[in-house]
């Protein structure tokens, strides 16, 4: 009775062969291309699983618009890859000279054709191999005939590049907006009378400043959950200063809770300076402007504990809001308070809308401290702006009528590398 | 000067920023990471601003026995507790079975978690307000609302199961938040990148001071 083969004695099949295999190695290495000899006492088949057929062609080059330390290995694939193809992966070798030693820096995929060696030193030459696996030596240690086999390519070295050419299309939009904005800032100064749409959001804020001073009743001003390295909290604490300009001259009290030190910083020195402007740095109190937490659910608790037991009379919310914003918005609400919200936040956008008296749809918050100041340089840098916007509406249309007509080259100008 | 020097890093780092962006050579490569690096520091010193304003402030209110001076007391015992603890543990504060973690699992979390629950009653509230058909854009708003709704729960394929396929509700709500929603937010974040580009330029050539403490 025979038994069938069990797993170890497909193993130990296999091992023999391969060793076979490797002492053939020597008259393998010493061909030009290395592969299957005709003459071999073992079948084609046996031979197949274990030497797969080499990279019939590797190039190498420093990979382009990097920081350096990186070079790109590319290779045609082996004649055994593709669909039904015995390769499991390639090995990727690299030495400093064609001779060698050659180690191991990384492998890829089958199917795969190329390689990014990230580990390598900028001004050093490289030389690579491309060796490809079978399945049927996963696991085991590559044998030296396949990699000795292997053509050499090089040498190549890496280096850094002065400008990322993949980038040069946002370059050129910078550019251009910066054109823009700087053209009309200088007629702003030059005294050109430049018109800028109604924002109701912000005509509102004398009116809500107004209503609490009416009332006697407080106005709170939240700069929203970010830090100072967020445009949107920028904006917000720049809309502030206005505010409290306003608060000073009506007398009201203005209490701006925030989650971040260094917007505590910011905004108590933006309020202060505010009282002076408006001739009242004697109502100016440092605890207007104080600090609750850094956690968001903490800090909308703690606002919302605060509405509830002072019920202010008017509350703006300008910054960068996240699950929060209804939260704070709506308990505003519940209490009657006239809010102001502006945030460039959009899938918080709907919240304060449906919460909010007015709203400051993106754009109209980094808009509101040149319309709100009325001052000519900041109002030409909106106009700058429009420009902008004209500019991708145009390209939006173009790229809509290309696209139709199957032109895909002109949406690719617009492709933007992460 | 007082003004200036602010204005002068500001500048400097600012157009830094731009430049590493599309210079990927030595030493714009490791810039961002540096700024980053030093932005971290200083926000770690600056949480101290912070909590001694918050315990200042509350302790004032506990001694002139201000209105609602009691919450004042939770924020100290709260603040106090969760720091000593914290110290008192030393490195591995965040370990299973610490204090720390127990008060961060047991009282943070369900606090936390707490309130972002009550999230879901100011939907509803929030929602019966806006989908009023007060007017022609209220009435799309609310349609939409009542479409996307339905198409996003079993109930709106089972009710037009009969529908061939692509015309059944999964794929009205589908389409809703694929092409006019997508459209319109577009539209706003296009608004948005470009007010941040004009802010940030306004900040980095010194147009804009409002930030520094008036104009």
């Amino acid at each position: 009775m025979t038994l069938p083969p069990t797993r170890s004695t497909s193993r130990a099949i296999v091992s023999l062969l391969l060793a076979i295999v490797l002492a053939w190695a020597p008259p393998l290495a010493a061909q030009d291309q290395p592969g299957v000899p005709s003459d071999t006492i073992l079948s084609d088949t046996t031979l197949q699983i274990l030497l797969p057929r080499p990279v019939p062609a590797v190039t190498v080059k420093d990979t382009q618009d990097d920081g350096g330390g990186s070079i790109t290995v590319t290779w045609e694939a082996s004649a055994d890859d593709g669909d039904g193809g015995i390769i499991n992966r390639y090995v990727i070798y690299r030495a400093t000279s064609a001779e060698g030693p050659f180690e191991e820096v990384g492998d890829a995929t089958n199917n795969a054709t190329t390689f990014s060696d990230g580990s390598a030193e900028d001004d050093v030459a490289y030389f690579y191999r491309v060796v490809p696996m079978t399945l049927a030596l996963a696991g085991q240690p590559v044998p030296p005939a396949l990699v000795e086999g292997a053509m050499v390519a090089g040498p190549v070295s890496s280096s850094a590049q002065w400008l990322d050419w993949r980038r040069i299309n946002v370059l050129v939009g910078v550019l251009l907006l910066c054109v823009f904005i700087i053209y009309y800032i200088n007629q702003a100064k030059a005294g050109k009378s430049l018109f800028i749409r109604k924002i109701a959001g912000l005509e509102a804020v004398d009116e809500a400043v107004g209503r609490a001073t009416e009332m006697g009743k407080k106005i709170y001003y939240i700069p929203g959950t970010q830090d100072m390295d967020n445009v949107q909290t920028i904006a917000g604490v720049t809309i502030l200063g206005r505010v409290a300009e306003l608060a000073a001259q009506y007398e009201t009290y203005l209490q701006v809770p925030v989650s971040r030190s260094l917007v505590l910083v910011t905004a108590r020195e933006i309020v202060k300076e505010a009282y002076s402007k408006a001739g009242r740095p004697d109502a100016f109190q440092e605890d207007q402007v104080h600090y609750l937490t850094d956690d968001q659910f903490g800090y909308a608790a703690g606002i919302d504990g605060m509405v509830v037991r002072e019920k202010p009379a008017t509350i703006f919310f300008m910054g960068a809001f996240y699950a929060e914003s209804l939260i704070l918005a709506e308990t505003g609400n519940s209490i009657g308070a006239i809010q102001i919200a502006g945030t460039g936040m959009p899938s918080q956008l709907p919240f304060f809308v449906a919460a909010c008296d007015y709203t400051l749809i993106g754009e109209e918050l980094f808009a509101a401290s040149a319309y709100l100041s009325r001052e000519p340089k900041l109002l030409g840098s909106l106009k700058g702006q429009d420009m902008g916007k004209a500019v991708i509406l145009i390209a939006i249309v173009v790229g809509l009528v290309l696209e139709t007509f199957g032109i895909w080259s002109f949406s690719r100008l617009f492709s933007v590398i992460q | 000067m007082r003004r200036e020097i602010p204005l002068i890093i500001t500048g400097i780092v600012g157009i830094v920023f731009v430049v590493q962006y599309f210079i990927p050579h030595w030493p714009f490569n490791r810039m961002n990471a540096w700024f980053s690096d030093w932005f971290s520091i200083v926000q770690a010193c600056a949480i101290w601003l912070g909590a001694l304003n918050l315990l200042k402030i509350s302790l004032e209110k506990i001694a002139r026995r201000k209105s609602d001076w009691g919450y004042a007391v939770v924020i100290i015992v709260s603040f106090l507790l969760i720091a000593i603890i914290g110290f008192l543990e030393g490195e591995a504060f965040r370990d299973p079975g610490t204090k720390f973690t127990w008060l961060y699992d047991f009282v943070y979390t369900p606090l936390s978690s707490t309130m972002f629950a009550i999230l879901a009653f100011f939907v509803a509230s929030a929602s019966y307000r806006a989908f009023r058909a007060r007017n022609f854009e209220a009435t799309l708003l609310l349609l939409a609302a009542f479409f996307v709704m339905l198409g996003r729960v079993p109930v709106g394929d089972a009710l037009t199961a009969f529908m061939p396929e692509g015309w059944r509700l999964t794929d009205l709500a589908t389409w809703i938040m694929n092409f006019p929603q997508t459209a319109g937010q577009r539209a706003i974040m296009i608004g948005i990148a470009l007010g941040i580009v004009s802010t940030s330029l306004r900040i980095i050539l010194g147009i804009e001071r409002s930030h520094l403490g008036g104009d």
